[in-house]
């Protein structure tokens, strides 16, 4: 049964006429065309699609769009402000910390909340923050590298 | 050595910006209107006949659009090594394990296909089946190939030397068994396929895939159509590790019913699917003996090996060949028998997994030479380097080694892990332990695995790069950009790839053993020195000089001994446009590995590959003797890559391995129950998160060798070879047991500690 749906994603507002049973993800990739959100399990145990809902880290699969109408949504598309990127998209290109690219978008997000709230993390509480995202190409190690970098000289 | 200018810097990989904001585009994330969406049945069963499969059902739900079983396909079999197909795209006569295709439909929606596949009735016979290989070998098992009466699909029993009289003239000889266990590659991007079909019959296929040229044969041949009605377009490909080499069903199908709809159609594997119904490394029970000498000298060896292959061959004989070969690397060993063999059982399907059949055998052999070389009284790093091949030496199966670190990386990663400091001198709990590996750097036999390039110098300066390579994730677009870039003496902004393109773009044999850098990097330096000779001539004639004379650097040609005559890039163009030369400036480059007797082994001996790596692991863990729980704490990667083209791309390589090995090492298992994966899930299966990796020393040892573009050879995938076996030679150090199976799992370490 479709039904119109409204979410605030990257800045915008979109009304979508679409099923109402449907995944965050599904809404996200299908009907708004926000590819850079993955799905690499559907399971809620990669991270590939993690978005942020009112700034927290949210796994897209496993939330239903209907339940996160009125609130903020920030896809991968979303980070970079006025063509300028974030500093963590920055930090991951220079730092060599994206191969494949597939977990790229969700270990960015998450970083991003995490940062957000812990601007000066150890090592340690970075991999924790980490942990739900898996990556099979890096090793993590770039990966821990850039989210370390971002705040490093400030 | 000349002073490089693109080569040999950490370049940021040229499509990083676009993955780094979603721009990037995976087969998944493609779309056509009218687009069809594909499932597939899998066989419930782990050896049944099909009698008979009704799709009314299926075809009545609203929104399907066809569906099709395997009496519906061309009779034509799959295999990715010709001599070994044993596979249709979707089963005919009867199912082999589960998750076996039986019937695929499409729909206007995933759910209507879903909901379809749930519809199809299958009338199955289920057959006796048989998990273990071992008991599959013996008489009376179940067969799952008719053709292959004792289940064993591809063997090899070679002998080098005199093994028998090497092992009368050891002073030790030592026989242990070891087990290896199934690896999911586990890419995060699941396999995926979008086919659309044109009005002349002409079918283009985006695909996760590996190796793009070999999909278009393989596609072809399965639809029964000519290769030049199928074109293949690499998109974006999130990870492969050897799992992306295969067709797959979603391949397939999605240009079968885009052949019979008319509609664009996409398969997308669940994750499940990818655990069950692609590829896995293969669990090997190795039988090892060796004989050596009293001052550590390795004299003979002696193997049987059992590979459980699953129900399809896919790579078997390579992968059981290569493990016989690459024993006699990084060591020197003259004596060898090696009886190797691929068994059917009704599992999933073994395949090429980073490393493709050697980690397992090394696993063995480093294990061993650490219990030996306790036996005998001599340091692990002493008995390694003192039977390190070098360069040069002659090798028993004809590998043509013409550069060779591994003793460099014996000591460096040695040194990096604090070996003289920590080896044996740890508090109970803590050990280093170390392994050492070799690996090719591509495959140099057989003329269609010759890799094409071409370099067009266009008005502007800018160049166009057309390569057959496909990068999926590794950053091969880069590296030969960069290989580029230097020939030409331009900047990397300069260069513009378009890769992996069966229509546009020269064939090249695919991302497989290891070969890129090398083989790719090789033909785009060619087709760049192509091109650059055409403008030298032109150049030199205006400039009145020989055009050997002249050199191409930081975007200028000027003589190579004035420095100070010459001219820009942009003027050189211009004078060559005003000389009356065709335009426009094309470099073309082919590159065949030249080795002398090129083989593919599964004949006669020669020579393998055009380059060989060599590598060194080194571990420290620390062992929870309350919880069994081990923690890695730091791994050195030290590694013979030739010449880095890009050090930060190497390190991100030799880590990404390292990581990979380690969850080999201590959590990665494909867990079946009578052919069933009870683990088809990330949270089931035990992927390292970066909550287990450890420090990661990576140490590029540069050998610089004459075949490689620049001198690069393999990096990243022999890497996977050893951290298995220096993690658990270290755990030996840390706690006096001796692991011969794998994972070692926190109940193993328990169980070995309270039996203690």
């Amino acid at each position: 049964m479709k039904h119109i749906l409204k979410l605030h994603v990257n800045g915008e507002d979109f009304e979508i006429f679409t099923e109402m049973n449907k995944t965050l993800l599904e809404v996200l990739r299908e009907d708004l065309g926000f590819t850079g959100t993955k799905r690499g399990c559907d399971l809620g145990a990669c991270g590939a699609c993690t978005v942020l809902i009112d700034g927290k880290p949210y796994l897209s699969c496993l939330t239903l769009a209907i339940a996160v109408q009125g609130k903020k949504i920030v896809t991968i598309e979303g980070l970079a402000r006025e063509g300028k990127l974030h500093p963590l998209q920055k930090a991951f290109i220079e730092k060599g910390a994206i191969q494949c690219g597939f977990c790229t978008p969700g270990m960015i997000l998450t970083a991003k909340a995490f940062l957000d709230e812990h601007p000066y993390p150890s090592e340690e509480e970075t991999k924790r923050a980490i942990s739900g995202n898996i990556c099979r190409c890096t090793g993590y190690v770039k990966i821990v590298e850039a989210i370390l970098s971002v705040n490093e000289n400030q | 050595m000349d002073k490089l200018n693109v080569v040999g810097k950490r370049e940021v990989m040229l499509d990083a910006w676009e993955k780094a904001t979603g721009q990037a585009r995976f087969t998944d994330d493609l779309s056509f209107p009218g687009m069809l969406f594909g499932k597939i049945l899998r066989s419930p069963y782990a050896h049944a006949k099909i009698l008979q499969v009704d799709l009314t059902q299926a075809l009545n739900v609203p929104g399907v659009k066809d569906a099709i079983t395997g009496r519906d396909i061309p009779k034509k079999m799959y295999g990715i090594v010709p001599m070994a197909k044993d596979e249709y795209a979707l089963a005919i006569e009867k199912v082999r394990y589960i998750g076996d295709e039986v019937a695929a439909v499409v729909a206007t929606s995933v759910e209507a296909a879903e909901e379809a596949i749930l519809k199809i009735r299958v009338d199955y016979e289920e057959l006796p089946a048989v998990f273990d290989p071992f008991e599959a070998m013996r008489p009376g098992a179940p067969i799952l190939h008719s053709n292959v009466p004792n289940n064993v699909s591809a063997s090899i029993r070679k002998e080098f030397g005199n093994v028998a009289r090497a092992f009368s003239e050891s002073d030790v000889v030592y026989e242990d068994t070891f087990e290896t266990q199934p690896v999911n590659h586990s890419p995060l991007e699941p396999q995926a396929a979008l086919a659309i079909v044109d009005l002349s019959g002409k079918v283009t296929l985006w695909s996760s895939t590996q190796i793009p040229f070999f999909l278009r044969r393989n596609l072809a041949t399965t639809l029964d159509i000519p290769e030049s009605k199928v074109r293949v377009i690499k998109p974006k490909v999130g990870g492969g590790f050897g799992q992306k080499i295969d067709l797959y069903a979603k391949d397939f199908c999605a240009a079968f019913f885009a052949m019979r709809t008319g509609k664009p159609v996409k398969f997308v594997y669940e994750r499940e699917e990818v655990f069950t119904s692609t590829r896995q490394r293969h669990p090997m029970h190795i039988q090892l003996k060796t004989g050596m000498k009293k001052d550590g000298t390795l004299l003979a060896q002696q193997f049987k090996v059992v590979a459980d292959g699953g129900a399809y061959n896919s790579t078997a004989p390579l992968m059981i060949t290569l493990a016989c070969y690459f024993i006699m690397l990084p060591y020197r060993l003259e004596n060898l028998l090696f009886e190797g063999y691929h068994v059917y059982t009704n599992k999933p399907v073994g395949g090429a997994m980073r490393g493709h059949g050697i980690p397992q055998v090394r696993f063995a052999v480093e294990t061993q030479l650490d219990m030996i070389a306790e036996k005998m009284g001599i340091d692990p790093l002493e008995l390694r380097l003192k039977n390190a091949f070098l360069a040069g030496e002659p090798h028993p199966g004809k590998l043509l080694v013409q550069s060779c670190g591994f003793s460099d990386t014996l000591v460096k990663a040695a040194e990096g892990i604090e070996w003289k400091e920590k080896r044996g001198k740890l508090p109970f709990g803590r050990g280093v332990g170390l392994a050492g590996a070799s690996f090719p750097s591509g495959v140099s036999n057989m003329s269609h695995i010759s890799s094409g390039a071409i370099v067009k110098i266009e008005r502007d300066g800018a160049v166009t790069l057309l390569t057959g390579a496909a990068d999926i994730g590794q950053g091969a677009e880069t590296v030969i950009s960069q290989i580029v870039a230097e020939e030409l003496g331009v900047t990397l902004e300069d260069i513009r790839i378009t890769a992996a393109d069966t229509e546009i773009t020269p064939l090249d044999p695919g991302t497989f053993g290891s070969g890129v850098t090398l083989r790719a990097g090789n033909a785009a330096k060619m087709a760049a020195l192509a091109a650059k000779e055409k403008l030298f001539e032109a150049v030199a004639e205006k400039m009145e000089v020989h055009s050997k004379d002249l050199e191409a650097k930081n975007r200028r040609i000027y003589m190579k001994d004035q420095p100070e005559k010459g001219m820009s890039l942009i003027e050189a163009i211009k004078i060559y446009q005003y000389s009356d030369r065709p335009m426009p400036i094309i470099g073309r480059g082919s590159y065949l590995p030249p080795a002398k007797e090129p083989t593919t082994l599964l004949k006669e001996d020669g020579n393998f590959s055009p380059a060989y790596s060599f590598m060194t692991q080194a571990a420290e863990v620390e062992v929870d003797t309350q919880t069994g729980k081990i923690k890695v704490l730091k791994m050195v990667a030290s590694h013979d890559c030739g010449r880095a083209i890009n050090p930060m791309l190497v390190e991100g390589q030799l880590e990404g391995s390292v990581v990979g090995g380690m969850g080999q090492a201590l959590y990665e298992d494909v867990i079946t129950d009578k052919g069933e994966v009870v683990n088809p899930s990330f949270l089931d299966y035990g992927i390292p998160t970066a909550m287990e990796v450890p420090s990661i020393v990576s140490i590029e040892v540069e050998t610089n060798d004459p075949e490689g573009p620049f001198g690069a050879k393999e990096s990243g995938e022999g890497t996977q070879l050893a951290p298995a076996p220096a993690i658990v030679n270290a755990i030996y150090d840390a706690i006096g047991v001796r692991f011969k199976t794998l994972p070692v799992t926190p109940e193993k370490v328990l169980e070995a500690l309270w039996k203690k």
